[in-house]
């Protein structure tokens, strides 16, 4: 594979390093190997001292470990994410509206854009919120859209994370490493700031509150409980917020009412920010073998007494069948053509889409509607014979199961890995809250590295790191093509 | 026919519970095989009971008893007059189209077991294939009548050969969505004419929709289509759904519940 096929985000297509990232190329030009090595060191000692780790399930050794770091921060310009933030707020507005409209009147459904099955088949359509409104009509309050660049302002979704999208310590944890690490560099930029995430989060959470709140809202973060892999970070928000980190048993239901147990005896919550999936929340409604969950909460949330964030059954705008409408989802709702682009998406269900997959297996990135975290794919260019038939025979099995892409050109970013500056494939999980005053974006987001030569896939579960992502607010750094 | 029915739970703690919270979905609603003349519930303790509807159209009765409670004891009665429709179910209250009924739902997956016995059951309509199917698996497994038996999920019931009548409503859902039947799981009563005595069980039931006909009652338990003997309460995607009673409780150990229902003909009593 040539190089040069690549866009990569600092030398663009050649060698001359894009105007944006003119002072990290002299940096790096500049610092010895060693040095950077020394400061990867210190940045994974930092880490470690905050005890960032996160678990990988399956695994049989250690399950406790490090996301891998790159000390050399992926830029974006000014310009570039003008667009990128109009974009995702026009996709979360749709979404919001779309998950209202099939848990309400089912106008899409009636209209003919999405086949109804696609909605009524989904294991994260939830019949339970059906002919439920939810309070202020927000569903989807923090939602990570991940992106993939292949070009001079060509970005382009990947999937949208409207489920409990998990990163976003790593965003905020990043960039104060950075900080500390190489304060020159940083501040040889106007870098817009991130740190105030928490307090947008905070101040979304408060705005959805019930309308039978009394007083100042009170918001708390349910988590599954210390073994969960995103552990860290809902301790780490629930501090960053000043808000209580709670587990179903420190929650209970009094005539729909949900109360939180306190030194002080019991005090209501408002708004339950839950990082624990739909089925586990509560066994009377769902999977009554749930100890995650609150008995009663569902019917504390249909009484309107608590405000879920995100809401129940958000989960099936993740589907990948659904993602492939969002370009017909976004018209339908708001009236414009998206402004982000999807990837072209070959649904398997049908069959002239399953027939050209099937013939061009080695071509393509195959996944399953409902998977995640990089589980369940196939990456056709980088599979060996055995893979691609032993995943043909899965495809056939189901073929509705699955939805394919062509392997994109993702762009790649400088990394340093072992003791070189080297470009590895990156993506970008910016994250979108929503209250209700409408969508914002903190400038910013989770840029993936695939660490692995050549590797596409950017999942943490897949070995894959991260690194800092600096948005440019100086206008002259922009480049002209974007 | 006109047909009484108490249905009177107890429970009973060897230590107190602290409180005890439950989701009852106990009242039968009207439609054209069936009219409720008159239906109560009440519980034995200081609580607030909230009704509602649920998303399948359920009406579902909600309360949280605090306590101390050595006992509990939750009674729902009423008289309820049913005609026979033939096994049609005409005018219910539906809130999805027959399509979602195709969704796949914990205790009703067709495992291969399942589906290679789906895939046997012959037909030339959906409608013969699902009789075909209602009389094979009646022949086909063992009614057990137990009600301490516990409602397994479909493929081990279909495994061990041995169902309660939640089991077989399970089968036959997994089998008729495998064969891309619309099939939803219904709780009830069903009055049994032996020696005119009770038998103590709620009964379960499933219904496939048929286009040109709409939703029919099968009855697998006892290889029927539902008739005048039965009342109809709650319809969903599988037991769950469905359950007459979902609680939790804090504290209260050695719980035992007594069960005590009695299905009569109020005509000819």
């Amino acid at each position: 594979m040539s190089k040069t096929r690549f866009f990569d985000e600092m030398n663009g297509y050649g060698d001359e390093p894009r105007a944006l990232y003119a002072r990290v190329a002299e940096w790096l030009l500049r610092t010895p190997p060693e040095v950077l090595a020394t400061r990867r060191a210190q940045a994974e000692l930092m880490f470690r001292r905050v005890g960032i780790t996160f678990a990988v399930y399956g695994g049989n050794d250690d399950t406790e470990r490090l996301i891998p770091f790159d000390i050399i921060p992926r830029i974006v310009g000014h310009r570039e994410w003008s667009k990128l933030e109009e974009g995702l707020i026009q996709r979360v507005t749709a979404l919001n509206v779309f998950l209202s409209d099939i848990y309400g009147a089912r106008e899409i459904l009636k209209a003919g854009i999405l086949p109804p099955d696609i909605i009524y088949k989904n294991p994260y359509f939830r019949p339970e919120m059906s002919g439920r409104r939810v309070p202020h009509d927000v569903w989807v309050h923090i939602a990570g859209i991940d992106l993939v660049r292949t070009g001079e302002g060509e970005f382009f979704v990947l999937e949208d994370n409207a489920r409990t999208p998990s990163g976003v310590s790593y965003m905020l944890e990043n960039r104060e490493v950075m900080m500390r690490l190489m304060p020159d560099l940083f501040s040889s930029y106007r870098i817009a700031p991130v740190d105030n995430y928490a307090d947008a989060l905070l101040a979304a959470l408060r705005s959805v509150t019930p309308a039978t709140a009394r007083g100042e809202p009170t918001v708390a973060l349910l988590t599954p409980g210390q073994y969960n892999s995103a552990y860290y970070e809902h301790s780490f928000l629930a501090d960053r917020l000043g808000i209580e980190l709670v587990e179903g048993n420190d929650l209970f239901v009094k005539d729909e009412i949900v109360y939180m147990k306190t030194t002080e005896g019991p005090k209501r919550v408002d708004v339950l920010y839950r990082r624990v999936d739909d089925e586990w929340l509560d066994p009377l409604a769902f999977r009554p073998d749930s100890a995650l969950g609150v008995p009663g909460l569902m019917n504390a949330y249909q009484a309107g007494n608590i405000t879920i964030t995100n809401a129940v059954g958000t989960g099936v705008s993740d589907d990948k069948a659904i993602y492939s409408y969002m370009p017909e989802i976004v018209r339908f709702y708001t009236g414009e053509e998206a402004k982000l682009s999807n990837v072209q998406t070959w649904r398997c269900r049908e069959p002239d889409a399953y027939k050209y997959v099937r013939e061009h297996l080695d071509e393509l990135v195959v996944k399953e509607v409902n998977g995640s975290g990089g589980y369940g794919m196939l990456v056709g260019p980088h599979a060996s014979r055995a893979d691609i038939d032993e995943f043909a025979r899965k495809l056939d099995y189901d073929p509705a199961n699955y939805i394919a892409q062509p392997t994109l050109a993702l762009s790649t970013c400088p990394a340093f890995i072992d003791d070189a500056v080297v470009p590895r494939h990156v993506d970008l999980r910016p994250f979108i809250l929503t209250g209700s005053e409408g969508s914002r974006v903190v400038p910013g987001g989770l840029t993936r590295v695939a660490m692995r030569e050549g590797s596409l896939v950017v999942n943490s579960s897949q070995g894959g790191g991260t690194k800092d992502t600096w948005v440019i607010e100086d206008t002259n750094l922009d480049s002209k093509g974007a | 026919m006109r047909i009484r029915i108490r249905h009177i739970s107890t429970y009973s703690y060897a230590s107190p519970a602290r409180s005890v919270m439950q989701v009852l979905r106990l009242t039968p609603r009207n439609h054209e095989g069936q009219h409720v003349i008159n239906w109560r519930i009440e519980v034995d303790a200081n609580c607030l009971l909230k009704r509602s509807e649920d998303a399948f159209g359920n009406i579902v009765h909600t309360f949280s008893a605090n306590g101390p409670l050595m006992e509990l004891t939750v009674s729902a009665e009423g008289e309820v007059e049913t005609f026979d429709t033939s096994g049609f179910v005409r005018n219910t209250v539906e809130r999805f189209p027959p399509g979602l009924y195709l969704r796949e739902s914990p205790l009703a997956i067709a495992d291969d077991a399942l589906c290679d016995y789906a895939a046997t059951i012959s037909g030339d309509s959906p409608l013969e294939k699902m009789h075909n199917l209602l009389d094979t698996l009646h022949e086909k497994l063992e009614f057990d009548t137990d009600p301490t038996h516990l409602v397994t999920n479909a493929s081990e019931a279909f495994a061990a050969k041995k169902a309660v009548a939640q089991d077989f409503a399970h089968i036959f859902i997994a089998c008729a969505r495998d064969q891309n039947v619309p099939a939803r799981y219904v709780s009830g009563h069903i009055l049994t004419t032996e020696s005119g005595e009770t038998r103590q069980s709620a009964h379960a039931w499933a219904e496939a929709y048929i286009r040109d006909y709409g939703w029919i009652g099968f009855d697998p338990a006892y290889g029927i289509c539902p008739q005048e003997t039965h009342v109809r309460v709650a319809c969903a995607l599988d037991y769950l759904g469905a359950a007459p009673v979902r609680g939790a409780q804090t504290g209260g150990s050695g719980e035992a519940l007594d069960v005590r229902i009695s299905v009569t003909d109020s005509q000819n009593q």
